[in-house]
C-alpha cells in the first residue's frame, strides 16, 4: 500500500477538478459528496499505509516514493516525490482526518450560500496542497505545497469577497505569509549552495558531516526556515493575520488556521529537526518566541468579545506551546499537541459555527447567552473542547499540554516553564469565560434573533460528537510515566536525532513528574474558577476591573496596537512609495517614453504627407527629376 | 546632309515637347497624346541610329514600340472613359481622390 501513497494528495485534486469545472452544474448533494468522499478515500489510504508502516520495523519506517523527475538544470535536480515516516504519516492522517469531518460539517454549515461548489472546489484544492506540503520528500515540492496552501487560505479568507473586509483580510494574509515565504525560499536556496541537493534525505544525512555545530551557515538556514515558519504558522511577528482571517467562512477557519495549514510551520521544524539540533542558537529562537506568543496572544484573548476572535488568539498561543515544545527539542510533544489541538480546536470552531449558525450570523459574545438550553448538543462538545483546551485531566489536551510543560521544565528552564504555564492560566480563563458568555448567564440575545434559536441540524453536530471523542480519548495514546505507554512518543521517536544533552540528561523522578501534572491541573482550575467568579457569580467583575486598571485594559483589548504599529512602520511607506512608482514613473516616464516615441512619428508623418498630392503630373514630376538626377549621375560622373 | 546630330537633336526636342505637354496640360486626352509624343520621338531616335549604323536591329525594336504603344493607348482610352463616367471631368486636376 505504500506504493500508493500517491493517491493521497491525488483523491482531492480530482474531486477539485470535478467541482471546479461541472460544479454549477450538478446539484449541491452532489458536489458535497464528491468533495466529502475525495477526502474520505484519502483518509482511507493514508490510514492504510499507516498499517503498512506499523508492519515495518522501527528503524526502517522511512519509505520514499518518486514519482517522476521534475526539474533537472545542470546541476540542480528536484524530482516529485513522497517521503512516507512516522511524521509524515501521523501529518497525513491528522490533515485527511480532520478534513473529511470538517467537509461534512460544511455541507450542512454551508447549505444555502449561493457559491456552493466554488467552495467545495477551494476547500478540495486546500487539502491537495497540503497533502503535498506533509508528504513531499524535498524542500522545493514542500514549497510548492506551502504557497499553494497560501494561495487557498486567500481564496478561502476571502470567500465572501464582495465584503471589502473580507478580501482586504484575504490579501493581508497572502502578504503576511510571503514575508515568511521569502525567508523559506532564501534557506532553500542556502540548502542548495551548501548541500548540492535539497531531497530531505540527502541534507539531512550529510549535515552532520559538512556542518560544525553552532557555524553561521546553519544557523542563517535554520534562522530562515524558521522565518518562514512564523508566517505560516501566526507566531511574532508576522501573527497579524490569522485574527483578520476570521472573516472568512467558520469551517474554514476551523481547518486552515486551527488544525491544518498553521502547522504547516511546526512540521517543517520538526522535519528539519536535524538542522535546529545543530544550532543552538536558532532553536533558543524558536522556543523564546514560542513562549513569548503563547504568552502574548493568550493575554489578548481575555478581552476579545467576537467569539472567533478569542479562538484565533488561542490558535496562536497554542502554535506557541508547539514551537516551545521545539525550541526545547521536544519534536514528539510538539507534534503531539498539534495533534490534539486539531482535534480540539478545530471542535470549537466548529461549535462556534453552530452557535453562529443557530443566532443567524451574531458573533458578538457580548449577544449571547444562556443557549445551554436551547443548544444542548453543541454545548457539551464546546465543553468538552474547552476542558480538552484547557489542559483538564483526562482530556487530550491535558496530555499534550503537560508533556510540553514538563519538557519546557525539565529540558528548557524554569523560566519556560513559566511562561507556559501563566499562559495555560490565561487560556483556561478566556476559554472559561467565552463558555458562560455564550450559554450560562442570563440572555442577552437580541429579541428578532432569539425567535430562530435552533439546535443545528444533525450534518453538523455529528462532526462535532466525533470530534469531541477524538477530544476525549486522543490524548492516551501519549500516556507518560508508565515505560512502554507513550506510544505515540515511541512511534515518532525514530524521525528526531536525540540531542547529546538530552540523551545525557538523568531521568527525573515519576513523582516530580506526577507532581508537576497535578500542578497543572491546579494552574487549570483556577483559571476556571476566575472566570466563574467573573462571568457568572460576579457580572460586574469585569467592568470594575477593566475601569480599575485601565491601562493594561486598553493595551490587551486595543491587541497592543500591532496593526496599527505595522500600518504606521511598513504598509503607509510601501503604499506611498507604490502610488509614487505608479504616478511618476509609470505614468510619466515609462508611458510618457512609450507615447513619445508616437508623438515624433506622428509629427514626422505630418511633415511627409504632404508629398501625396494626388495629383498624378506632380507623381511624374518626381520621376522626371529622379531620372535627370541619374542620368546627370551616369554621364557625368563614370570614373 | 542629314546627319545623325540632326535626327538625334529633332528626338530630343519631340520628347521633351511630350515630356512638358504631360506636365503642364490639364485635359487628360492630351496628356496622353503627350505620351504618345515620348514613345514617337524615342521611336525617330532608334530609325535615325539604324539608318546611320547600318543595323536593322533599330527598325526591328520600333515595332515592338509601336505595338506596346497601340496597346497601352487601347487600355488608357478605356481607363479614361470609365473614369469620365463616375467623375465626370477629364480635368487631371480633379482626379485627386489619393490626397492625403
Amino acid at each position: 500500500m505504500t506504493d500508493y501513497v500517491g493517491l493521497i494528495p491525488l483523491f482531492p485534486a480530482i474531486g477539485f477538478a470535478l467541482n471546479l469545472f461541472f460544479g454549477r452544474r450538478m446539484g449541491k448533494g452532489a458536489v458535497g459528496f464528491i468533495a466529502c468522499a475525495a477526502i474520505g478515500l484519502s483518509f482511507l489510504v493514508s490510514f492504510l499505509v499507516f498499517l503498512d508502516l506499523l508492519k515495518m520495523a522501527p528503524a526502517s519506517r522511512s519509505v520514499e516514493k518518486i514519482l517522476y523527475q521534475w526539474i533537472i538544470s545542470g546541476e540542480f535536480q528536484a524530482n516529485v516525490g513522497f517521503l512516507v515516516d512516522p511524521l509524515s504519516i501521523v501529518m497525513m492522517m491528522v490533515v485527511s482526518g480532520v478534513s473529511f469531518i470538517i467537509h461534512v460539517y460544511s455541507h450542512g454549515y454551508m447549505h444555502d450560500d449561493r457559491d456552493f461548489p466554488r467552495y467545495f472546489t477551494y476547500l478540495n484544492l486546500f487539502v491537495f496542497f497540503m497533502l503535498i506540503l506533509v508528504s513531499a520528500n524535498n524542500f522545493l515540492l514542500m514549497f510548492v505545497g506551502w504557497e499553494g496552501v497560501g494561495l487557498c487560505s486567500y481564496f478561502l479568507i476571502g470567500f465572501w469577497y464582495e465584503k471589502k473586509s473580507a478580501s482586504d483580510a484575504g490579501k493581508k494574509a497572502f502578504i503576511v505569509n510571503r514575508i515568511g515565504d521569502y525567508g523559506f525560499l532564501l534557506a532553500i536556496f542556502l540548502i542548495f549552495v551548501t548541500f548540492g541537493t535539497i531531497e530531505f534525505k540527502a541534507v539531512f544525512a550529510a549535515a552532520p558531516g559538512k556542518l560544525a555545530i553552532g557555524s553561521g551557515i546553519v544557523t542563517l538556514i535554520t534562522l530562515l526556515l524558521f522565518m518562514g515558519a512564523t508566517g505560516k504558522s501566526a507566531q511574532i511577528p508576522l501573527y497579524t493575520w490569522l485574527p483578520d482571517a476570521m472573516e472568512g467562512p467558520t469551517p474554514v477557519s476551523a481547518l486552515i488556521h486551527a488544525a491544518t495549514m498553521v502547522t504547516a510551520g511546526v512540521y517543517m521544524v520538526a522535519r528539519c529537526n536535524v538542522l535546529f539540533l545543530m544550532a543552538p542558537t536558532s532553536i533558543f529562537v524558536v522556543a523564546v518566541i514560542g513562549a513569548a506568543t503563547a504568552i502574548y496572544a493568550a493575554s489578548i484573548g481575555l478581552a476579545q468579545n467576537d467569539i472567533k476572535r478569542v479562538l484565533a488568539y488561542s490558535t496562536i498561543s497554542q502554535l506557541g506551546y508547539m514551537f516551545l515544545a521545539c525550541g526545547v527539542t521536544a519534536f514528539t510533544a510538539g507534534i503531539f499537541h498539534l495533534m490534539t489541538h486539531a482535534f480540539f480546536k478545530a471542535l470549537l470552531f466548529l461549535g462556534a459555527g453552530s452557535v453562529m449558525h443557530a443566532l443567524s450570523g451574531e458573533l458578538d459574545m457580548r449577544k449571547m447567552g444562556a443557549l445551554k438550553p436551547h443548544m444542548p448538543r453543541t454545548y457539551w462538545t464546546f465543553l468538552i473542547g474547552t476542558l480538552a483546551l484547557s489542559g483538564i485531566f483526562p482530556f487530550a489536551g491535558f496530555f499534550s499540554k503537560d508533556e510540553i510543560l514538563w519538557k519546557a521544565l525539565t529540558q528548557g528552564g524554569f523560566i519556560f516553564w513559566l511562561v507556559g504555564a501563566v499562559a495555560a492560566f490565561m487560556t483556561a480563563t478566556y476559554m472559561f469565560r467565552a463558555v458562560f458568555m455564550t450559554f450560562h448567564g442570563k440572555s442577552r440575545v437580541d429579541h428578532e434573533v432569539a425567535h430562530h434559536l435552533h439546535e443545528s441540524p444533525s450534518m453538523m453536530t455529528v462532526p462535532l460528537i466525533v470530534l469531541a471523542v477524538l477530544s476525549t480519548i486522543g490524548g492516551l495514546i501519549g500516556f507518560p510515566i508508565f515505560e512502554g505507554w507513550n506510544k505515540f512518543h515511541e512511534f515518532l521517536s525514530p524521525v528526531f536525532a536525540v540531542p547529546p544533552k538530552v540523551a545525557e540528561a538523568g531521568h527525573h523522578s515519576a513523582g516530580f513528574e506526577i507532581a508537576m501534572m497535578v500542578v497543572s491541573i491546579i494552574i487549570a482550575v483556577l483559571g476556571i474558577l476566575s472566570a466563574y467568579r467573573m462571568y457568572i457569580k460576579k457580572p460586574d467583575l469585569p467592568g470594575q476591573l477593566a475601569e480599575r486598571y485601565k491601562a493594561p485594559y486598553q493595551m490587551i483589548a486595543n491587541k497592543y496596537w500591532m496593526d496599527e504599529i505595522y500600518d504606521f512602520v511598513f504598509v503607509g511607506p510601501l503604499i506611498r512609495f507604490s502610488v509614487f512608482l505608479w504616478k511618476i514613473f509609470d505614468e510619466i516616464l515609462v508611458d510618457g517614453t512609450v507615447n513619445g516615441v508616437a508623438a515624433v512619428v506622428r509629427g514626422g508623418s505630418q511633415v511627409f504627407k504632404r508629398l501625396q498630392t494626388g495629383n498624378v503630373q506632380s507623381y511624374a514630376l518626381s520621376i522626371l527629376v529622379g531620372v535627370v538626377l541619374i542620368l546627370g549621375y551616369v554621364v557625368f560622373n563614370i570614373k | 546632309m542629314i546627319s545623325l546630330s540632326s535626327c538625334l537633336i529633332l528626338s530630343s526636342v519631340l520628347f521633351t515637347v511630350g515630356v512638358l505637354g504631360f506636365l503642364l496640360r490639364r485635359n487628360i486626352i492630351v496628356i496622353f497624346m503627350s505620351i504618345e509624343l515620348m514613345l514617337n520621338a524615342a521611336n525617330l531616335a532608334f530609325v535615325a541610329f539604324s539608318r546611320f549604323l547600318n543595323s536593322m536591329d533599330g527598325q526591328i525594336f520600333v515595332f515592338f514600340v509601336m505595338s506596346v504603344a497601340a496597346a497601352e493607348a487601347a487600355v488608357g482610352l478605356a481607363i479614361i472613359i470609365a473614369l469620365y463616367r463616375t467623375r465626370e471631368t477629364v480635368n487631371a486636376d480633379e482626379v485627386n481622390l489619393m490626397k492625403w
